[in-house]
């Protein structure tokens, strides 16, 4: 803001003060902070899930492993790749917006779209794969025979067994669960960056948008960082 | 870097002036939002207390015979539970006092986010009326604790409707958190530094930091059940794998801290009234104020003392109990400088102080006898009895709710401009309390004796106990609808009450009754403590200060 007031007309540069704030530093403030306490509250409905999933599986560490062999370790890191690659278009997009330059902040933010869109047809692509294996949980869920007999092979007494059978399947309820609720995050998130590219194409900011796209951008690098630990947890951990 | 922003004068008007229903519904104003919930939560504690009403007659005679089934009675206790709790107790401070004066306090013109504000209100209401709708359509019978297998597995009740429902008020609760923390963060007036902040800040801001970091795992696990009801994923239910007492661990991980959620308000009420009404100084302002952060840490860490008899190891038994041990500590320092405030006191003893004053002795009965919970071993004697039913009703009812009228009746003159009848407070505050004392003392004598919850019927030597409640919530009931009465009568006269009736100090009270719009009509700079009350100029107040006395 305090760099680049000087390069446009003073109309369209002069954001617009809400009656409540006293300046728009403080507007700047409130809605930076307002994300970041948001992101708080993202942090924690992630958490008591990861957390779960840490639980079961120092619990059960066979099923766990067993199950986490039919992980996609290709997809999982081609979709790592496009996911920091949309970061990195987001960060250009928040730059481009501080340096006032709304054609290229609308351009990075179609591109860090297509991106997220990229990212949910890959992830739909592994789902559909997990399904026609028999990996989604619920009535159709069935165990890989040779996951089968090496579950057989390592318990002891059919309670053993059942119990591994029922870990292995949690494996699979919090990964759906886990990706699922990120690919709903990156849903909302493809919609809020596609509603705020064609904001910035309209003209409809007073000012830049800067901190509009500010606020974005850090949802945005939230979903992201999600990812990037739900990836080795789900994926690498062996 | 810009120039100074353009002053708009302020209409003189003040924020009731508008009267369409439009300019009610889309109002951004955070005293009218604050307005909605008002009447909201009012609506939804009456509906609950009547769910009480009924279980209280229930519960007259050891025989079941008001209620037609157990079932019915298993469906009046939960919807009970989760309106009280999530509807009422969790809202009603923060949601009616805390966004009608927060910003008044601090001396900012509104909330941070004003639109998320009124939105935190649909969002609510969208969750209410699903709650009020699922009690006409056949209610629920899991308790308002959802607790797996029987929620996910055995209830053939509307669970799954149940649980959205408390997901969509999850996010008002969320909101309104957001909302504050940040206000408090940039609104400040020039001035106003952390210390000088009102103790009903203080409070309202851990508070949020719980709503914030809470409330998001509680959601999470009202649609984990959702989900195991819909699809059968086994996340719940040992058969396939899971653990039902998962479940309680992400229950209570927000649940127990939802408890400070339903008190720390109630704290940020009576730390405003005592020293008014004193006429001192209030004792320890800083440690008031790092108390209330302090429960709001310690919340987080105490879970585990739900689930004493769940089959947790010793050792995970005995942490959360010496955990829970520590609550008392900044609990404790609370009543500790409430009571030395008091101390050498001018006391008056208006409305809101009685209220103030039965807060602290039926929360301090509370906090005693969660003391006694906290124990392993007496907690596994009195678990899932009556004895427990007393002890969260007394936190819960006898501090917040005592807090919540309290509060009503010390900023009734700054809302709406009136000033009430004192008699008529004053036996509302004396019904409240002594219907209330006969209503849950004999519950702890009844959990001891071993009468459990939950039960529609029981051993007819629990009778005589059973028939003082029920004659305390009687008493307790009329304490209640007392207040809705002559409050809304008091409506009818014109504005009475003058800026500050009481003499109290704080920002909200230098601005005119009811407020104009935003608030403030010029700048505001904060040059002073709070709670500068001196005891000298007491005397002299009351000489002078006729109106309140004589309305």
């Amino acid at each position: 803001m305090h760099t680049t007031s000087a390069s446009t007309t003073l109309d369209e540069s002069q954001p617009l003060l809400l009656s409540h704030f006293d300046d728009l530093e403080q507007q700047h403030n409130a809605s930076n902070l307002g994300m970041w306490f948001f992101l708080a509250t993202e942090v924690m409905f992630f958490s008591g899930l990861i957390a779960a999933y840490t639980v079961y599986r120092a619990l059960s560490p066979e099923a766990f492993h067993l199950a986490s062999r039919h992980m996609n370790r290709v997809l999982g890191f081609v979709n790592t790749l496009v996911l920091l690659s949309s970061s990195l278009t987001m960060a250009m997009a928040v730059r481009e917006s501080q340096l006032g330059n709304k054609k290229r902040v609308v351009w990075f933010l179609v591109a860090t779209a297509v991106l997220g869109v990229g990212f949910l047809g890959i992830k739909a692509v592994e789902y559909s794969i997990e399904i026609h294996h028999h990996l989604l949980p619920g009535a159709h869920f069935q165990i890989p025979s040779e996951d089968l007999t090496e579950m057989k092979e390592v318990s002891s007494t059919p309670e053993e067994l059942g119990l591994l059978k029922g870990r292995f399947q949690m494996m699979f309820v919090l990964y759906f669960f886990l990706t699922g609720v990120h690919a709903f995050h990156m849903i909302v998130g493809i919609v809020i960056v596609l509603i705020m590219a064609n904001l910035m194409r309209i003209g409809w900011f007073s000012g830049h948008g800067t901190t509009q796209i500010e606020v974005t951008g850090l949802y945005w690098h939230f979903v992201d960082v999600v990812w990037v630990f739900l990836y080795p947890l789900l994926y690498l951990i062996d | 870097m810009s120039a100074p922003a353009v002053v708009v004068e302020d209409p003189p008007e003040d924020y009731l002036q508008e009267h369409t229903l439009k300019s009610w519904l889309l109002t951004t104003d955070h005293k009218r939002v604050g307005i909605l919930y008002m009447i909201s939560v009012t609506v939804f504690f009456f509906v609950g207390g009547a769910a009480a009403t009924l279980m209280r007659l229930e519960l007259m005679t050891p025989q079941g015979d008001v209620l037609a089934t157990p079932d019915a009675y298993n469906r009046l206790f939960t919807m009970h539970g989760v309106i009280m709790i999530f509807f009422f107790l969790v809202p009603a401070i923060p949601s009616v006092l805390g966004n009608f004066l927060l910003p008044l306090m601090i001396g900012a013109r509104d909330l941070a986010f004003p639109k998320i504000n009124l939105l935190s209100w649909y969002v609510y209401m969208v969750g209410g009326v699903m709650g009020i709708w699922i009690m006409i359509f056949g209610g629920v019978d899991t308790g308002w604790t959802f607790y797996t297998p029987f929620s996910t597995m055995y209830s053939n009740t509307m669970v799954v409707t149940a649980a959205v429902a408390v997901f969509i008020t999850g996010f008002s609760s969320i909101l309104t958190g957001l909302n504050f923390i940040v206000t408090v963060h940039t609104m400040r007036a020039p001035g106003m530094t952390w210390f000088r902040l009102p103790l009903f800040v203080w409070s309202h801001y851990a508070t949020s930091l719980i709503m914030v970091l809470g409330t998001p795992v509680l959601a999470i696990s009202v649609i984990l059940i959702a989900l195991e009801r819909l699809f059968g994923v086994g996340i719940f239910d040992p058969a396939i794998g899971g653990d039902p007492i998962l479940f309680q661990h992400l229950f209570w991980f927000y649940s127990h801290p939802a408890v400070y959620i339903m008190v720390l308000p109630g704290f940020a009420v009576v730390s405003e009234i005592i020293p008014c009404f004193a006429r001192r100084p209030i004792f320890g302002y800083k440690f008031i104020a790092f108390a209330s952060v302090a429960i709001a840490v310690f919340g987080f860490l105490v879970w585990g003392h739900h689930m004493f008899v769940s089959g947790q190891s010793m050792y995970a038994g005995t942490i959360f109990s010496i955990l829970s041990f520590l609550v008392a500590i900044p609990s404790a320092i609370k009543v500790f400088n409430w009571t030395a405030t008091l101390y050498k006191g001018s006391l008056r003893f208006d409305t809101p102080m009685l209220y103030a004053l039965g807060f602290i002795g039926l929360f301090t009965i509370g906090g005693l006898t969660g003391l006694m919970l906290a124990s392993l071993a007496i907690d596994v004697h009195v678990h899932d009895t009556y004895f427990v039913v007393a002890h969260f009703h007394y936190i819960m009812v006898g501090g917040t709710v005592m807090a919540y009228l309290g509060g009503i009746h010390f900023w009734w003159p700054k809302i709406s401009g009136r000033m009430y009848p004192e008699i008529w407070g004053k036996l509302s505050a004396l019904l409240v309390f002594v219907g209330f004392n006969l209503t849950f003392f004999p519950q702890f004598l009844l959990g001891y004796l071993g009468m459990p919850r939950r039960y529609y019927e029981y051993r007819p030597e629990f009778q005589v106990l059973n028939v003082m409640s029920t004659a305390g919530a009687s008493i307790l009931a009329v304490g209640y609808v007392l207040p809705l009465f002559y409050l809304l009568l008091s409506l009818r006269k014109p504005a009475n009450a003058g800026p500050n009736p009481w003499g109290a100090t704080g920002l909200e009270w230098q601005v005119e009754s009811p407020p104009s719009v935003h608030n403030f009509h010029e700048p505001v700079v904060v040059t002073c403590e709070p709670y500068m009350y001196s005891p000298e100029e007491a005397e002299r107040e009351y000489a002078h200060d006729q109106r309140v006395h004589n309305a």
